[in-house]
């Protein structure tokens, strides 16, 4: 049985369709990644699974049964915002959280037990988002879902929120993570795709990618190619030292850049490619 | 020309927030600085932009009519239209009004933006925002366009706009100089410069960074334990596991070369490496305030 589980969903706001016939489901175990560009459906699809909002047609399911008390209780929730009180210490944060869910203390982990007496507001970003988790975390959650966890922490603090995040799973809890980066959608298990309300992919990132192609160009004279590609119409992005247009057809940016030397091929078109085109062809 | 700055130092009372960094930002150039929270990237980037003073050491930069910046804080007012915001800062810099004109609305049609040229920038979403604060940056076709963060917590579909903009400006011949604290997106720039706690960490390509390695990296199925564990890291359902050159010695062979496997690093592996060196020394980025 699915830990939670999205049939058919449908949630209008007046005559905005914000979330539109949705499927969604996270076993436990599973690390589940939800993409999708603002106004794309991510954040009210979450509030509809927490039970904060009710669906206007369609049936949201969580541990088998409606969102309640009860079931808030078996979820742990880490908003953007983190939740956390700034004049509190990360101890005294995780001892509220307890005190509000009724479960045992648990101590901090090793690593930010040197944090104990600094008031949150004080510590460092990626510190934050562990004790965030940490509070998420207080009353063993079955679900546990994270609102772009890891926004503005560098690659070490990253690793290490992961290495919380997975060791989650591993326990036997279920993970939903909405994520911007591609990176970081690639530690997940299975990615669910939104645009303009609907899930428009689902699966791993090899099955999302697919049979995508983008051409692949790389010339000292990058500029002029650029301005070129442009007035050609075509979405062309510089990546590195390569220009890389998603979806072209090598024929047509051959000819659209005939006269510059460049050395020009097809290659696999990247996750966050596949997911802008994804992305713009519901708008 | 070369922007950029020589062996700067910076210092706040004493905290030492950049030790002798060196970058140089060419005309037509991406680049960008990757670190992490408190590592010094928007320091640099407010020393480039004429706003703190240093220590020691040299900026180049043009002056302030021929720079474009935007901080990581604001920069739009809020209580103007997106219209306004871009007429506001074309007066500012002396543009040709016809000019500002065409301009203006090549870059707002391009980015999406066109649509809300009449809407408060105060009531903007913060991509939309974040897109008018770099066409207010570039407008006046700076010579170095300084961005700090300019993708932090923008959605992917506005980052490609954003990254359109700033390929563009390069494009037309700007020195672009810029901060993020992501590694897939850091790929993007054409040369980086990764900071930690103050301190140049490495300096290249990324391929040129990721090959900088130093000692070797495994990836491994299962978590390492004992000592190995403060040395590696997870991604996905692996393990990496990174053994220093003072190390390699006595680790031959591999606890179990059946379950290690030597990887090429990447970027991600390189700057992760770095950090965890640093964090092993003894002081990595990870002081209370």
């Amino acid at each position: 049985m699915p830990l939670a589980e999205a049939a058919a969903v449908t949630r209008r706001f007046d005559d905005v369709v914000a979330v539109d016939r949705a499927d969604l489901t996270v076993a436990p175990g599973e690390v589940v990644g939800l993409l999708g560009a603002n106004g794309a459906g991510k954040t009210t699809l979450i509030r509809l699974l927490l039970g904060l909002l009710l669906p206007t047609t369609g049936s949201v399911r969580l541990f088998g049964t409606a969102p309640s008390r009860e079931t808030r209780r078996r979820l742990g929730y880490v908003p953007q915002g983190l939740g956390l009180y700034e004049d509190l210490t990360p101890r005294e944060n995780l001892a509220f959280a307890q005190h509000a869910f009724g479960v045992e203390r648990r101590v901090l982990a090793d690593d930010l037990r040197r944090f104990d007496d600094t008031p949150v507001g004080r510590l460092p970003l990626g510190v934050q988002r562990r004790v965030a988790f940490e509070q998420a975390l207080a009353h063993r959650p079955d679900l546990l879902v994270l609102d772009e966890p890891t926004s503005g922490v560098g690659p070490l603090a990253r690793a290490r929120l992961w290495e919380t995040i997975r060791d989650a799973a591993d326990d036997g809890r279920g993970v939903l993570v909405t994520t911007h980066y591609m990176d970081e959608a690639q530690e997940c298990d299975r990615l669910v795709v939104m645009a303009d309300g609907r899930v428009v992919a689902e699966g791993s990132v090899a099955a999302i990618v697919g049979a995508a192609r983008a051409v692949v160009v790389v010339t000292e004279q990058w500029q002029r190619a650029f301005e070129r590609l442009e007035r050609a119409g075509m979405a062309v992005a510089l990546v590195g030292r390569a220009l890389r247009v998603p979806g072209a057809h090598l024929t047509d940016v051959a000819a659209a850049l005939s006269g510059i030397s460049a050395d020009i091929r097809e290659s696999a078109a990247s996750l966050e490619e596949r997911f802008l085109q994804l992305s713009r062809s519901t708008q | 020309m070369n922007w950029g700055v020589s062996e700067l130092t910076v210092t706040f009372g004493d905290t030492v927030a950049l030790d002798r960094v060196s970058l140089n930002a060419p005309s037509g150039r991406v680049t960008g600085v990757v670190g992490g929270d408190g590592a010094g990237k928007t320091t640099l980037l407010r020393c480039l932009a004429g706003v703190v003073k240093p220590a020691a050491g040299e900026v180049r930069s043009p002056p302030r009519e021929r720079m474009g910046y935007l901080s990581a804080k604001s920069g739009t007012y809020p209580d103007l239209s997106v219209e306004e915001n871009l007429s506001f800062s074309a007066q500012a810099y002396g543009m040709p009004t016809a000019e500002a004109r065409v301009r203006t609305e090549e870059l707002l049609q391009r980015t999406g933006l066109a649509y809300a040229r009449a809407r408060l920038a105060g009531q903007l979403s913060g991509g939309m925002r974040q897109k008018l604060g770099v066409v207010r940056a570039m407008l006046h076709r700076p010579e170095l366009l300084v961005l700090d963060e300019p993708t932090t917590g923008i959605d992917p579909v506005s980052r490609a706009d954003l990254w359109w903009l700033i390929a563009r400006a390069a494009a037309e011949g700007a020195a672009v100089v810029l901060t993020t604290a992501y590694l897939d997106e850091a790929e993007r720039a054409s040369w980086l410069l990764a900071l930690d706690d103050g301190q140049t960490l490495a300096q290249g390509t990324p391929e040129d960074i990721a090959s900088s390695v130093k000692g070797t990296i495994h990836r491994a199925d299962q978590r390492p334990t004992a000592d190995v564990a403060t040395r590696s890291w997870r991604r996905a359902a692996t393990w990496r596991i990174w053994t220093p050159p003072a190390t390699e010695a006595m680790t031959m062979p591999a606890p179990d070369p059946a379950q290690w496997e030597l990887v090429r690093p990447d970027l991600t592996d390189a700057v992760t490496v770095a950090a965890l060196a640093r964090e092993a020394a003894g002081h990595g980025g990870r002081r209370p305030a």
